[in-house]
């Protein structure tokens, strides 16, 4: 099998995997980082959203063996120790979430729509920006509330 | 997934050398079409060779009368283009509506092209355009490279290195959403080029994306979207399903025609 | 209001591991050594399988077992079953086929099971589910409700002629009879509510264990209700239940879908059994198209009878409703149980209703938010629209003239419901008033003037909740005075764990940092109901109030021997303290839980402890009820839908935690919007499923929804001591007809009086076009 290295939250892996693997499948059963889910299999629920090389990408339509040397950071990675990540802090503060499961895909969309677009973001942006994220849940209305606050609040934390 | 082997290269010669030792192998680009139809099982091959590390198939070049874009540059890299937003406006903006901003993060232009999905937003521009496709084995028209759904000119073994876009005087491209992909259910890319009018439908035809020349005479004549109404587009060709028949598509390639149109002359009064 | 107690927007304690990614569903479990199951389902809708070849797939390696329909007749597998019964056709009970966890010699809808493969890894699985030949002798089907019924159609089960399972009448015929006899007008409306897919974001899923050694099956699964689900899965696996331990952890979302055992469940126990190792599935997205419970798909005519005063004075409705090719545990329910909506928040002196469910060959029906309350709701507001319309009347007006005065509560329907509580006039004032309504017919003169459709639509809701009035729960305070609280009801997104908190903090004091809340899991509480109906929140207050009391009351005879003073002297006070009275004595509620814990301390034959458990029963239901108004923008050349606006006036009765009750509304009203708008199921003639993937099948985007304006207008249940209604439907059973209704009032103008359900662009389109498309003179006015 080949073996391949990257960096997954700061930590260097090497793993052999088999050359269909997934991104997404590796860091859920290889490394059991569960919290990166998979919702649908046609490339456009974004529950798999994770961070490759600091871009915002679903881990779903990626394979393991492309992430050579890459860093990849996954919803656990996002917040540093205790803290939660402004941008999780403003989900939990704003009800962003209800079961929760598209919620780790919502955040690292949410990160990475500041990091290309800026820390103030107006809802029809968010709505927009959305376009690759499905919640069942929550009717948009507060994740877009918390996108807002949280990419706000990220002006004020520039390494977040 | 079927199993496959896994292969890098650095540079689309190697990729060629490889395709060809192989014999059997697909070329991943941004993975965003190839992996989802690889997922499905729809797709089946043994050999996957990865492009990611090809840099020096990324890029945008600004040339005097023409934009030069490497093969592998992302969607959202061209979105994104301070150049190309003064350059060719309108291809920015057409990269910046394909899919959604994490598919942009990875697909790349000459995936798309390469795939030729019958829905796909490239296609519609390098058609619309003019455009020139470069390849490992020289240059193809637009207009003699995109052949029926997801079939190109490219022979065996052949990789799109890169695409030379024409700068028209106008452009515009609208497409209208299918609602539930999301894909073009009618693009429409009008642009009055250098050497003419020329309109590209995608989403719409049987085919793949198209010209639609009975309206091109018809904006020849006269650059107004009231023109469009006299031409002729044959719905036997479009295609038809539960979200959108044939009537409702050539219906919608109408609209989105008269609404380029429209946006042009807006932009240049 | 108490700190941290009810009534406050506490942000939740389950947010705290979700959005860090380490909550815990289902398929993050991973047993050592698990297998993985994955299921071959049926090409055709109806079909008799002539054999099934499995010998070229039992050589793919990885592969440790195939079970066919033939290994579970020898293995005695059975079916679900039904968990009401109504009368068919001949006035008997109704036929009910046990709804089979796999095929035997038939299948009778696409994606039912037909093989199960168990294998090292999914991969090998699949390799081998292609290897495997079943032999189909293909037979004529029927897929859609409206042809199932139809003479000659295709039989999904010959003891039903014409597919009719259920006939039955609600409601008083005569006295409905001689209304419409009576009435100066009779508005009509003939509709379909279209088949859904509920969708949920995490797939099901299951894994199984069997212990050898215990004789017992564990099963952590994406289930609302382990306990229900135990009972069902005994009786297909002929086990006693408790040989079963279900547990649910995190579930990524239910809306009634994970209340229904579903096949699979039973599947991956028995191929746990089988294989004498943990077995995992998951249900992937296309397949859970396929092979999830259905919901909704009704076809309805109603007519509504009115006096000349515009007043009610009765309702009549003919339903056809699918039932699938089995009758799912709730599938009849759906159809059935929640029709007491029909009477609406109106003076509606008479009401028959007559429903026929059919079977057809597509997968069976089952619950989804609101579970016939949608439905119900459509079928009066949408006819009360058309009421207004032909009578030229706003119908906003037409309601208020027949809402029920708030002091006539209670109110009894005289149909199905008694409403207890509940202003539905200040409600619509409400509503009308955050939405402008009034100011309506400007935004539409706008609208025209830009080429733009316009419509507004109203619909009061109400529904019943916490219906299931029974429930149990324990409340236990160990040596620290930490409390763990339990109960039969599951959290699959409702917050449960907070407001359980805020409970808590109302009732005996004690800080959300000191209480913990178990998991729903049949080992720790020996029965539950589960979550759904909008229930919980009504259950939860009376059951932790009630088990509080007790505790509490426990604490003062404990802390009344600790501080040597009689019991009734003892009160519990802010901080958990137990105080003597007219003294400085007190001890906490720790040191109470302590030396409760400490029999020695305690007199001989008192019981030490400090926990309570039992069942409440709710005095009622509850009837959460508001107003909704949608406003629609429709560009008539596309037939592109933009929801323009959207307002709700809610009344909840007591809010535990407002900041969760506005998130069910918002979440609601986006489900029933997401119907309205775009999706749907569609089976092509040879039942073949077409909306198959998120690729065909519409769900709702954020771009596609609006900002939703919420009012509260809350008015405290009289059947429950601290006046909660629950919340978890509302939002749906009101968006359906409002976006229906708003839609039929942007078309109205057109001349277009009946336009279905989904609103997709080329429906829409289609429509304006064939009524001659938007007129240049209404554009220009």
């Amino acid at each position: 099998m080949p073996l391949v290295n990257m960096t997954v939250n700061g930590r260097p892996v090497a793993r052999e995997v088999e050359a269909n693997t997934l991104l997404v499948l590796f860091l859920r059963e290889t490394l059991r980082l569960t919290g990166t889910h998979v919702g649908c299999d046609t490339t456009q629920c974004g529950a798999c959203v994770v961070h490759v090389n600091g871009r915002a990408v679903k881990s779903c339509t990626t394979l393991a063996l492309s992430c050579e040397d890459a860093e990849v950071v996954t919803i656990e990675g996002l917040s540093d120790g205790e803290a939660l990540h402004p941008m999780q802090a403003a989900f939990r503060e704003h009800h962003g979430l209800q079961c929760g499961y598209c919620t780790p895909g919502m955040i690292m969309s949410a990160v990475g729509m500041v990091r290309r677009l800026g820390t103030d973001l107006d809802r029809d942006t968010i709505r927009d920006e959305l376009e690759g994220n499905i919640c069942r849940c929550t009717g948009y209305q507060n994740i877009v509330e918390a996108i807002r606050a949280g990419a706000l609040a990220m002006a004020d934390r520039p390494d977040a | 997934m079927y199993p496959f082997d896994y292969h890098r290269c650095a540079s689309a010669e190697e990729a060629k050398a490889l395709l060809a030792e192989l014999g059997d192998g697909r070329l991943l680009a941004g993975g965003q079409s190839l992996l989802p139809m690889m997922k499905l099982r729809f797709v089946m091959t043994g050999n996957v060779i990865d492009l990611r590390d090809c840099e020096e198939l990324r890029g945008i070049d600004i040339g005097s009368g023409a934009v030069t874009i490497g093969a592998m540059t992302r969607h959202v890299d061209v979105a994104s283009s301070k150049e190309l937003a003064t350059a060719l406006p309108v291809l920015a903006e057409l990269a910046g509506g394909i899919g959604d901003p994490l598919v942009r993060a990875q697909g790349t232009m000459g995936g798309s092209i390469a795939n030729n999905d019958p829905a796909a937003d490239y296609p519609a521009a390098c058609l619309g355009l003019g455009a020139t496709i470069l390849t490992t084995a020289g240059e193809i028209a637009a207009d003699d490279f995109f052949l029926g759904v997801f079939e190109t000119a490219l022979a065996e073994g052949e990789l799109v290195t890169g695409v030379r876009y024409p700068v028209p005087a106008a452009a515009a491209y609208m497409k209208f959403r299918h609602p539930a992909s999301r894909f073009a259910l009618a693009g429409v890319f009008v642009a009055r080029a250098m050497d003419g009018l020329r309109i590209a439908v995608t989403g719409a035809g049987s085919q793949g994306v198209f010209r639609w020349h009975e309206a091109e005479a018809a904006l020849t004549a006269d650059f107004a979207p009231e023109a469009l109404d006299g031409a002729e587009l044959d719905t036997s060709d479009l295609n038809s399903d539960i979200h959108a028949d044939a009537d409702y598509r050539g219906h919608l390639v109408r609209v989105m025609a008269a609404r380029a149109v429209r946006k042009i002359l807006a932009a240049n009064r | 209001m108490r700190e941290f107690g009810i009534g406050q927007s506490l942000p939740r304690t389950e947010d705290l591991r979700l959005v860090r990614g380490t909550g815990r569903y289902t398929d993050d479990i991973a047993p050592a050594g698990s297998a993985r199951m994955y299921v071959l389902r049926s090409q055709h809708a109806f079909a008799r399988i002539g054999g099934i070849a499995i010998d070229a797939a039992l050589e793919v390696p990885g592969v440790l077992a195939i079970l066919t329909g033939a290994d579970a007749t020898a293995d005695g597998l059975g079916g679900f079953t039904s968990m009401v019964r109504r009368t068919g056709p001949d006035g008997q009970p109704n036929f009910e086929p046990p709804f089979a966890v796999i095929a035997r010699d038939v299948t009778r809808y696409v994606g039912e099971p037909v093989a199960v493969i168990v294998a090292e890894t999914l991969n090998a699985a699949k390799d081998a589910a292609e290897l495997i030949e079943v032999d189909y002798e293909a037979q004529p089907c029927v897929a859609d409700l409206a042809l199932a019924d139809a003479p000659g159609a295709p039989l999904v089960w010959e003891q039903c002629p014409g597919n009719l399972c259920v006939l039955t009448e609600v409601g008083d015929k005569s006295a409905t009879d001689d209304a419409f006899a009576r009435a100066a007008h009779v508005a009509q409306v003939d509709f379909r509510i279209s088949r859904v897919a509920v969708s949920t974001m995490e797939p099901r899923t299951a894994v199984a264990e069997w212990s050898e050694a215990d004789q017992r099956f564990t099963l952590h699964a994406s289930i609302q209700n382990p306990h229900m689900s135990r009972e069902q899965l005994a009786g297909v696996l002929g086990l006693p239940s408790h040989r079963i331990r279900a547990v649910a952890l995190d579930v990524g979302g239910g809306f009634g879908l994970k209340g229904v055992p579903h096949p699979e469940l039973a599947l991956v126990m028995w191929a746990a059994r089988r294989v004498g190792r943990p077995v995992r599935w998951t249900s992937e997205r296309s397949e859970g198209f396929l092979a999830d419970c259905h919901a909704r798909d009704q076809i309805v005519h109603a007519e509504l009878a009115l006096d000349e005063e515009a007043r009610f004075l009765g309702l009549r409705v003919r339903v056809k409703a699918n039932f699938g090719a089995y009758l799912s545990l709730a599938g009849v329910h759906c159809a059935l149980g929640n029709i007491g909506g029909l009477s609406g928040v109106y003076v509606l002196p008479a009401i028959h209703g007559e429903i026929r469910g059919l079977f057809t060959h597509t997968v069976p029906i089952g619950p989804y938010r609101g579970a016939g309350r949608p439905e119900a709701s459509m079928m009066i507001e949408r006819v009360i629209d058309v009421a207004a319309r032909d009578l030229g009347m706003d119908p906003a007006e037409l309601r208020r003239r027949n809402l029920i005065p708030a002091d006539r509560m209670p109110y009894d329907t005289g149909f199905v419901f008694t409403y207890d509580s509940g202003d539905f006039p200040a409600s619509q004032a409400k509503v009308q008033e955050i939405s402008d309504w009034n100011g309506f017919e400007r935004r539409r003169a706008g609208a025209w003037a830009r080429g733009r459709l316009r419509g507004i639509g109203m619909a009061h809701v109400i529904e019943i909740a916490a219906g299931q009035l029974d429930e149990m729960g324990a409340i236990e305070v160990d040596t620290s005075g930490a409390i763990a609280v339990t109960t039969g009801m599951q959290n699959h997104g409702q917050g449960h764990e907070t407001m359980y908190r805020q409970l808590i903090a109302e009732f005996m004091h004690v800080p959300p940092d000191k209480v913990s809340v178990r998991d729903c899991d049949t080992d720790q509480i020996p029965y539950g109901f589960g979550t759904g109906g909008s229930r919980s929140a009504v259950v939860a207050g009376f059951l932790l109030e009630t088990l509080a009391s007790k505790v509490i009351a426990k604490g003062k005879q404990v802390a009344a021997i600790m501080l040597e003073v009689e019991p009734d002297q003892i009160d519990y006070r802010e901080g958990a303290v137990f105080a003597a009275r007219d003294s400085n004595r007190s001890a906490t509620l720790a040191e109470v839980a302590r030396f409760a814990h400490q029999p020695m301390h305690l007199p001989p034959g008192f019981e030490g402890g400090l926990s309570h458990r039992q069942m409440t029963r709710l005095a009622g239901p509850t009837f959460p009820n508001g107003c909704h108004v949608c406003e629609v923008e429709i560009d008539p050349e596309t037939g592109h839908l933009d929801f323009v606006g959207y307002w709700v006036s809610e009344d909840v009765g007591k809010a535990i935690n407002p900041m969760i009750v506005k998130g069910q509304v918002h979440g609601g009203v986006v489900q029933g919007l997401g119907q309205a708008l775009g999706e749907y199921i569609h089976y092509d003639e040879e039942g073949q499923l077409a909306t198959g993937s998120f690729m065909d099948y519409q769900m709702p985007r954020a771009l596609d929804m609006p900002a939703i304006g919420i009012v509260s207008s809350d008015t405290p249940s009289r059947n429950n001591p601290l006046g909660i209604k629950g919340c978890g439907e509302g939002g749906t059973v009101g968006a359906l007809p409002a976006a229906m209704n708003a839609i039929a009032d942007a078309l109205g103008p057109l001349g277009i009086t009946n336009f279905d359900m989904p609103a997709t662009p080329q429906r829409l389109w289609r429509a304006i076009r064939d009524a001659g498309g938007m007129p240049h003179a209404m554009a220009a006015e």
